[in-house]
């Protein structure tokens, strides 16, 4: 047993880390959150060269054939230089309903793209009444000719406005909640019918509500079973729980270290506020729930790397412990900065906002505890 | 023990009611919401309390408070809370008008307590300065007397409303010697006087409510001092405590509670309502509790001070307690509203954006981090409490 790195996993680490430190520092990624389209499609096109998009796809599709690991590690490095790019929304949620579909033309058209960055993609998967519930679907797919007609909305789809292709839930059976009946359709964005209305989210997210109106696609637009869409929502889900996890557990680092340099430096009553014991045990506390964090996040990753069976137990035992730990950690970081941590200039409430809805997304704390209690005590 | 309404306290309720109900328009909501017209909205609605005679219960009834007892003032903020009507901007009402009628001037409490009553002033707090946060008394911001006036020089930080203040009340420095708290003196000083520039902070929760104020030169005629030089601080204490009192926020609570509980009756998880999730409920009932024991600790404080008792450490207390519930009900209303709780303010419709209270909870609570820091920080106030209730 071991707790160590592949080389190659060290290197893309070490890459990621490099480039957020040099050519992402605060202002930059502040300058990319408030431009017109929320991202840099500059950086994006660098994020391909570099390789990072090609990551879990495989070397057939001329990936990386990366793993749950090689997720984690950039996506840890991306919480630490708080990315706003669309990383998780094209390459884990869209790129990996893609590739778990088992649908080998759409995977042979899009995933070459989306590793050369010329497709930004979105999962469309939530609804205004659906709070964490992934099978709550009220959106319809109609059988019509060979195809199927769309109707319904989606809401907070994470890169919806930037996305070029989009993959949307809808019913084909059944009724709200069912888990059978559920479908997921591989449309492009500009397919006539969709309307988008992109807004801003606290944490530089742009984000867009997506009407569907008798939107017509045809039988291939189907990705994986028809009626059989929400296993692979799930397992996308859990592969995204992972990624956000990781990514919090990068931004929980920066909030400690921030906020352990500012109590070293920032002086009262003659002396560095560090010196306090009452902050001195929380700075403590914060220390040690980033380490239990970090520990589950391996935990988790390692239960799915390696198939066991209470993988899904691991994540939700993580997703639980992030949002107690993170929710501990910002709060502190805000507090003991003072006045200065809740100024906007200062990047403290920006790491603390990202944190914020990782934490919610995907389901928070309390959604996973109960599903945790599913699972064990019932 | 008796904490019963009698019969002219439940007809004092059913007034204070309907004057809410009658005033508190919904159009003016809108224009107090509105940044554009905030100044405004609040400066009619602060002018009709005026008019009813209850903008100032907290003053002696000889400078125009309302002599109200506890029982009646405890009402009156309930009601407020429960109509869901925002109390008035503190700076000048509440926190420089109690020093000017106890330690002011004649002239002074002539020329400034008529025109804080009619809300034909705003005020702001200068107090803090980037070198001097918990630890004010360290505040080096300069007055030196030159002919008739002070000449000031420094620069205050974190100011609130400065953007809207006419006068800023501002403890600075007139002597080093001695102990740091006996070299402060408290001014009065005019926002138009040449030399003093503001500049806007924004907070994390995307708004413009905070300044810096930097004085360059500034003169202030001695006559707008408060008391005697260097004995400022003495002043700006008995402040603090008013300050604090009002700080627990607990009629505002019980609301924001209510509120939550609404919206969570609502919120469909799972295939049936949030608010019928145990853990939810857990929640939700342990912030209650502790809310019905803080409003009699409150209550209590109150008596004290109503008996001719100072509010001293127990309003470090209400302090704590009331931010740190305050901030749980937050977090609480963001947990509702789940994904939406990360909406920034836009042009959409609530019905087009699907969600109705997802940016309100956001900029409530991101915002209110900051009731843990202001009025001296909660770990301030656990030093206060140690040293003076235990002795430590
Ligand atoms: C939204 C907002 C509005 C404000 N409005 C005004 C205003 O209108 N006018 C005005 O004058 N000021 C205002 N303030 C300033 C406020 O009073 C100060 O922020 C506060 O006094 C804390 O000072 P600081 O920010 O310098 O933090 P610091 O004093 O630097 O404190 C940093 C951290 O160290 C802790 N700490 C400090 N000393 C100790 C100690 N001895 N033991 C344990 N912990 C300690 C603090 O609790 C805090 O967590 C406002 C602040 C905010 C955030």
């Amino acid at each position: 047993m071991n707790f160590d790195f592949t080389e190659e996993q060290i290197m893309l680490r070490d890459s990621v880390e490099r480039y957020m430190r040099e050519d992402y520092d605060f202002d930059t990624r502040r300058g990319v959150a408030d431009s017109e389209l929320g991202m840099s499609k500059e950086n994006w096109q660098t994020f391909a060269e570099l390789g990072w998009l090609s990551i879990p796809f495989t070397e057939e599709h001329g990936g990386f054939g990366g793993d749950a690991v090689d997720t984690m590690l950039v996506m840890e490095e991306f919480g630490k230089g708080l990315l706003v790019e669309p990383y998780l929304a094209t390459v884990v949620l869209f790129g990996g309903a893609l590739q778990k579909s088992g649908n080998q033309a759409a995977q042979d058209t899009l995933i070459p793209k989306i590793i050369d960055g010329s497709c930004l993609g979105a999962l469309a998967y939530l609804e205004r009444q659906s709070r964490f519930e992934l099978a709550d679907v009220l959106s319809s797919a109609k059988s019509d000719g060979d195809g199927y007609l769309l109707n319904g909305e989606k809401v907070v789809v994470l890169n919806g406005a930037n996305a070029d292709q989009l993959i949307v839930s809808a019913r084909t059976s059944g009724e709200q909640s069912d888990d059978a009946g559920i479908t997921l359709f591989l449309l492009a964005a500009d397919t006539a019918g969709v309307e988008r209305t992109d807004y801003r989210m606290m944490d530089g997210q742009r984000v867009a509500n997506i009407t569907l109106k008798d939107v017509r696609v045809g039988a291939d637009a189907v990705l994986g079973e028809v009626d059989n869409g929400l296993a692979i929502l799930n397992a996308v889900a859990m592969d995204a729980n992972l990624a956000l996890a990781a990514e919090a557990v990068g931004i929980m680092g920066q909030l400690n270290t921030k906020t352990l340099e500012y109590t070293k430096t920032r002086e009262q009553f003659g002396v560095a506020i560090g010196s306090f014991q009452t902050l001195q045990h929380r700075m403590v506390d914060t220390f040690m729930d980033y380490e239990q964090s970090k520990s589950m996040l391996y935990r988790a990753v390692c239960a799915l790397t390696n198939g066991e069976e209470d993988a899904t137990t691991a994540v939700h035992a993580l997703k639980v412990l992030v949002d107690r730990a993170g929710t501990r950690v910002y709060s502190e970081a805000i507090q003991i900065h003072g006045g200065m941590g809740l100024t906007d200039e200062l990047d403290i409430g920006h790491y603390a906002k990202r944190l914020m809805m990782i934490l919610t997304t995907f389901g928070n704390g309390d959604y996973h505890q109960a599903k945790f209690n599913e699972i064990r005590y019932s | 023990m008796d904490t019963s309404f009698s019969a002219e306290d439940i007809a004092f309720r059913d007034e204070v009611r309907e004057f809410f109900a009658t005033h508190y328009t919904q159009d003016l909501r809108d224009r107090i919401a509105d940044d554009d017209t905030f100044k405004e909205a609040v400066t009619e609605w602060q002018k009709k309390l005026h008019k009813q005679g209850w903008v100032a219960p907290g003053w002696p009834a000889e400078y125009g408070g309302t002599g109200w007892n506890p029982t009646q003032k405890f009402i009156y903020d309930s009601e407020r809370a429960a109509a869901g009507v925002r109390d008035v901007i503190p700076f000048g009402l509440t926190m420089v008008a109690p020093v000017i009628y106890t330690f002011g001037t004649p002239e002074q409490k002539e020329e400034f307590l008529p025109k804080i009553l009619a809300t034909d002033i705003w005020w702001c707090q200068g107090y803090s300065e980037p070198g001097a946060g918990s630890d004010l008394a360290s505040l080096k911001t300069k007055a030196e007397v030159d002919g008739d006036d002070y000449v000031v020089n420094g620069t205050k930080v974190w100011t609130t409303v400065a953007q809207h203040a006419d006068w800023i009340f501002c403890l600075v420095r007139t002597s080093s010697e001695g102990k740091r708290q006996q070299g402060i003196t408290f001014l009065l000083i005019d926002m138009k006087t040449p030399g003093i520039t503001v500049n806007p902070i924004v907070t994390i929760d995307n708004h413009h409510s905070l300044n810096e104020v930097i004085f360059d030169n500034v003169r202030v005629p001695v006559a707008n001092r408060i008391g005697e030089e260097n004995k400022g601080w003495t002043y700006a204490k008995a402040l603090l405590a008013h300050e604090r009192t009002g700080i627990a926020g607990v009629s505002d609570s019980k609301r924001n509670l209510d509120q939550v509980r609404e919206f969570a009756a609502k919120e469909i998880n799972g295939g049936k309502s949030l608010l019928a999730e145990p853990s939810f409920q857990k929640r939700l009932s342990d912030i209650e509790i502790d809310l019905m024991a803080l409003e009699y600790t409150e209550l209590r404080v109150l008596a004290t001070v109503a008996a001719g008792g100072a509010p001293g450490a127990e309003s470090s207390m209400l302090k704590i307690k009331g931010t740190e519930m305050q901030q749980a009900i937050q977090i609480l209303r963001m947990e509702v509203a789940a994904y939406y709780q990360g909406v920034l303010p836009n042009d959409m419709s609530k019905e087009q954006l699907g969600h109705d209270f997802g940016s309100d909870a956001r900029q409530a609570y991101m915002y209110g981090r900051a009731a843990t820091v202001y009025g001296g920080s909660n770990e301030i106030q656990r030093n206060v409490i140690a040293k003076a209730v235990l002795g430590l």
